[in-house]
């Protein structure tokens, strides 16, 4: 191959070093007017009236609007709908949009929100998860939107024998975490541009990783046929699950643009972004495995708790999603998954990188780690005895393709010297050596450890948001005598290259020069449907999509190159920018020339691919969450360094293996991947969303703390390249998955480097310090335990009965 | 309160009459047109912004265009001659050093400033320089060896 496979920069790489990337904040138009939203300040209250005439007469203002305005409620998943562009009756976090402006000028704007009056009657705020257990307080919705008071959505699910697996285990351990809620911190902000023509057409430039869903919302709640609003996604500056709900200033930017006939521009600032949020929930987890001696476990219990914040969100999928995937790396005989998601008055939680999946990873890696210490066993080896086979499914019913997990571990123990590291005790040998540490003035108080964990993940949710049997994904291409190849697709490109993607799978299956492919995406006016990007489903999906909407094209073209050399269309090739006869190499055709002796036979040349997952659903409520054309493996070997005076801990280096599949272009999977590790090391160390009385505490750069190039280890990576059938020339995800080890690695190299457990994120020095100075206490030592800090107890809650599953008959078994 | 103000960007003075109390981002970004200046935070906290000033690395989002009548600023538009790119703009476009791209004029303008100064900086000399840089994509790996390339082809 001549494209696939190779380290090339991606198309867009140009224009975004020379600064002529445009993203929707960059766009005007003539006679452009901009908008601002009045938010709540309170975090849970009734609204008795909102009074906007002073602000309406402030010279300059082109409109006000309130909940009245947009009345109808909106949400990404069908089952939640409990979303208001502009609250109508109550705001439920504060941040929540209230009214909004049109002004000439975003001064304007800003002085005509400080003129509207809004009147509240405050209800007790809901502000933690036994808050929202507790129901004397106030519901945040109505019954429609809940399982049950401030309850969200329960779930109980139970496969195998789970009674049979602990009966017969010879060691069972049980504990509790945390895992802190994070943000996505995408560096653009938001921005939306709305025009509405005369004639009644509505056109939304708006950074979002999901067009389609955002076109959606807006026929919906502006009462627009959709065949005349037309969703651009510009490109973006980052998502990460950031940009894939349907946002109110979306919507707010369209309905001014109808009300005021001018084209309207939104730009929210870094504080309004917090507030809209979708980011990681903070779960809490109770984990029960049973293990025999040699540590294969015979059955898993897993509850979790999230704290969903005010809205519905992507939050049923994220419920699942804490419980989908915990069996799809070790071999699990029997399994049993609780969930719950609250109600809470803050900014509403969704799907940040992982979606639901690197809070019971963390739990799960750092309990296999805790097992292996118990019992004396290697936690690489360990690990990979039980790691799932190709073609099997698992005890949960989802089907494993191809699995690289053991080569991963093979080669971050290797790289990172794993085995010579460690002594007899699975502790990290080599005490700290001062020389190599410049950032602390107590190098005696150095400790290093070294750790390990595993992740998968998803190539693309196999089901679609909304319920519909139409593809997931749509690719148009069309060549013309020009020589150029065009190639269309609904799909966002969010940094990650997607693009990028489409123009490589074109060049190369033409076997021309990447610059003679164009790619046109995200406008739902031009592009034919795909989902967006979200659940790392877009390398497969429309990679798939985009080799069908080819081949049709290649056999008319060599199809008349045939007729035109006289040979068997079979013998001839695409090499280079020429068609070829592998026979003899003197019958070539230039590719222009065989693409003009095609136009002229068959006509204007086009092809279209479609793509839909396979249906692998099982058969069970909820077993939607979780199947996908197949899982992508990763391994992580952190080393850190932990100051036992300070708490301090460095990451120093971090081993990552991926398996992606085939690479399609190793530079942008290994980018995916250090990324991944990147957002990983935050989330480990300090991310974190934390409020006082319902007021989110950072919601600024400076105060919310994310890695700089200071806090960055050197990230060693390697890509391990199994080919998936289910991928375009075999390829898997490569951007999500490689975040889910990234945590549990560095919370087992603390452990390896000070012996005490930090059992919920983020690892700050506060907790280290806490858990080293209860080394001399003995609560936990009594019990045979490391010193831990971490959740103490696990909440009662109103699980269902579970619905009981009969595994597959691929499925581990007890024995 | 509009006044006029004299800018020398990229090479181009530019007469722009404007209202006093517009940062610097502002300006460029809504007077002059030069949308390769991003923002994400508008607060000096994240890097996005960062131009250069007679060759020093400065925040457009805290700084007032009024101030620097008569010194010369660049932007990520003035980083190539004409079509041909900048050995920086080079390697991060070669390297994946780009992913969305968002933080990379400011990342760019942050390593040039360096690189004018100290033509053969280390690794560690090259991270503290972007330490002011946030990028959410990429981890920095690419970033540094984008520098670190631009440093070693240089030679
Ligand atoms: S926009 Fe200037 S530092 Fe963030
Ligand atoms: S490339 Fe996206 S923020 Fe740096």
């Amino acid at each position: 191959m001549n494209i696939i496979g190779k380290r090339l920069p991606k198309v867009d790489s140009w224009d975004k070093v020379v600064g002529a990337t445009k993203y929707a904040g960059d766009l005007s138009l003539p006679r452009m007017v901009h908008a601002r939203i009045l938010r709540s300040t309170m975090p849970h209250a009734r609204i008795l009236n909102v009074d906007v005439r002073a602000a309406q007469e402030l010279p300059g203002v082109c409109a006000v609007i309130t909940g009245r305005d947009v009345p109808i409620k909106y949400g990404i998943l069908p089952s939640s709908q409990d979303e208001e562009a502009l609250c109508v009756d109550k705001v439920r976090f504060v941040g929540d949009p209230v009214a909004a402006v049109a002004a000439i000028d975003p001064e304007t704007a800003e002085r005509a929100l400080e003129l509207i009056e809004v009147e509240y009657e405050t209800l007790t705020p809901v502000l933690s998860i036994p808050d929202a257990l507790d129901e004397t307080r106030d519901a945040i919705h109505d019954e429609a939107h809940a399982d049950h008071h401030n309850i969200h959505k329960l779930v109980a699910l139970e496969f195998g024998d789970l009674a049979a697996g602990f009966a017969q285990a010879d060691y069972v351990l049980e504990d509790t975490y945390f895992y802190q809620g994070n943000t996505h911190l995408a560096l653009e902000e938001h921005a939306a541009l709305a025009a509405y023509s005369p004639d009644g057409h509505l056109t939304l430039w708006s950074s979002t990783q999901t067009p389609h869903y955002v076109h959606r919302a807006l026929a919906k709640t502006l009462e627009l046929p959709p065949s005349r609003i037309r969703v651009i996604a510009p490109a973006i500056g980052g998502g990460f699950g950031g940009k894939t709900d349907p946002f109110a200033h979306e919507i707010v930017a369209c309905k001014l643009a109808m009300l005021t006939g001018r084209p309207v521009k939104i730009m929210l600032n870094r504080e309004e972004v917090f507030y809209c949020h979708r980011g990681r929930h903070p779960v809490l987890m109770w984990v029960k495995m049973g293990v025999r001696s040699d540590g294969e476990p015979t059955a898993l219990h897993f509850r979790t708790m999230l704290d969903g914040g005010a809205y519905g969100s992507y939050g049923v999928a994220s419920t699942y999603y804490t419980g989908a995937l915990q069996t799809v790396t070790y071999k699990i005989p029997a399994y049993k998954f609780e969930g719950m998601r609250v109600f809470t008055n803050k900014p509403p939680c969704g799907p940040k990188r992982g979606h639901g999946t690197p809070q019971p990873r963390f739990a799960l890696e750092v309990h296999l780690d805790k097992i292996a210490q118990h019992l004396g066993l290697d936690p690489a080896e360990y690990r990979k005895r039980f790691v799932v086979d190709d073609n099997t499914k698992t005890v949960n019913h989802l089907t494993i393709t191809t699995c690289g997990l053991r080569e991963c571990i093979d080669k971050v123990v290797e790289a990172s010297g794993y085995q010579k590291k460690k002594d007899e005790g699975g502790r990290m040998k080599d005490e700290i050596n001062p020389a190599h540490s410049s950032f602390t003035p107590h190098p005696s108080s150095l400790r290093r450890g070294l750790g390990l964990a595993c992740g998968a993940y998803l190539s693309g949710a196999g089901l679609p948001i909304y319920w519909n049997d139409m593809p997931h994904s749509g690719v148009i291409v069309k060549v013309d005598r020009s020589g150029g190849v065009a190639v269309f697709c609904g799909s966002t490109d969010i940094g990650q290259g997607s693009d990028s993607l489409l123009a490589y799978i074109a060049a190369e299956e033409f076997g021309i020069d990447v610059r003679d492919v164009r790619v046109v995406t995200a406008d739902t006016d031009l592009t034919p449907v795909d989902l967006g990007s979200y659940s790392s489903r877009v390398t497969v999906m429309t990679g798939n999509a985009c080799l069908e909407a080819i081949r049709p094209l290649k056999e008319k073209i060599l199809d008349t190159a045939a007729e035109k050399l006289m040979v068997p269309a079979e013998s001839l090739s695409f090499r280079k920018g020429e068609i070829v006869c592998e026979d003899d190499d003197a019958r070539r055709l230039k590719w222009n020339e065989a693409v003009v002796l095609a136009e002229t036979k068959y006509g204007t040349l086009s092809g279209t691919g479609s793509y839909k997952p396979p249906k692998r659903a099982g058969p069970y409520k909820g077993s939607g969450v979780g199947v996908t054309p197949s899982y992508s493996y990763s391994a992580c070997a952190a080393q850190v360094s932990v100051d036992i005076e300070t708490g301090q801990v460095k990451v120093e280096k971090v081993w990552i293996a991926h398996d992606a599949g085939r690479a399609l272009n190793p530079l942008l999977v290994e980018g995916q991947t250090e990324g991944s590790v990147y957002m990983g090391v935050g989330e480990a160390l300090m991310e974190e969303m934390t409020y006082r009385g319902g007021l989110h505490k950072t919601p600024s750069l400076l105060d919310y703390k994310s890695p700089t190039t200071l806090d960055m280890p050197e990230i060693h990576t390697f890509l391990v390249e199994t080919l998936d059938p289910e991928g375009p020339y075999g390829a898997k995800e490569a951007g999500q998955g490689p975040l889910l080890p990234v945590p549990p690695a560095i919370a087992n190299a603390v452990f390896d480097a000070v012996g005490v457990r930090i059992d919920e994120t983020p690892i700050t020095p506060e907790k280290i310090l806490k858990a080293l100075s209860d080394t001399s206490s003995s609560a936990e030592k009594t019990k045979g335990r490391a010193p831990r800090v971490g959740p103490k107890d696990f909440p009662q809650a109103p699980y269902p009965e579970p619905i009981r599953v009969e595994p597959p008959a691929s499925a581990p078994k007890l024995r | 309160m509009k006044q006029v103000i004299r800018l020398r960007v990229n090479g181009q003075l530019h007469e722009i009459y404007t209202a006093a109390h517009k940062t610097l981002l502002e300006v460029l970004c809504e007077d002059l047109d030069l949308t390769g200046v991003k923002h994400g935070c508008e607060l000096g906290e994240c890097g996005a912004c960062t131009v250069l000033v007679d060759g020093t690395p400065m925040l457009a989002c805290l700084a007032l265009p009024i101030e620097l009548q008569g010194r010369e600023i660049t932007t990520v538009e003035g980083m190539a001659r004409g079509t041909e790119l900048h050995p920086l703009q080079q390697s991060f476009a070669e390297l994946g050093a780009a992913q969305c791209g968002y933080c990379t004029s400011g990342m760019l303008l942050s390593a040039k400033a360096l690189l004018d100064r100290e033509p053969d900086p280390t690794r560690e000399e090259i991270r503290e320089a972007l330490a002011g840089n946030l990028c959410r994509c990429t981890g920095y790996t690419k970033i540094l060896d984008a520098v670190e390339k631009t440093v070693n082809s240089d030679q």
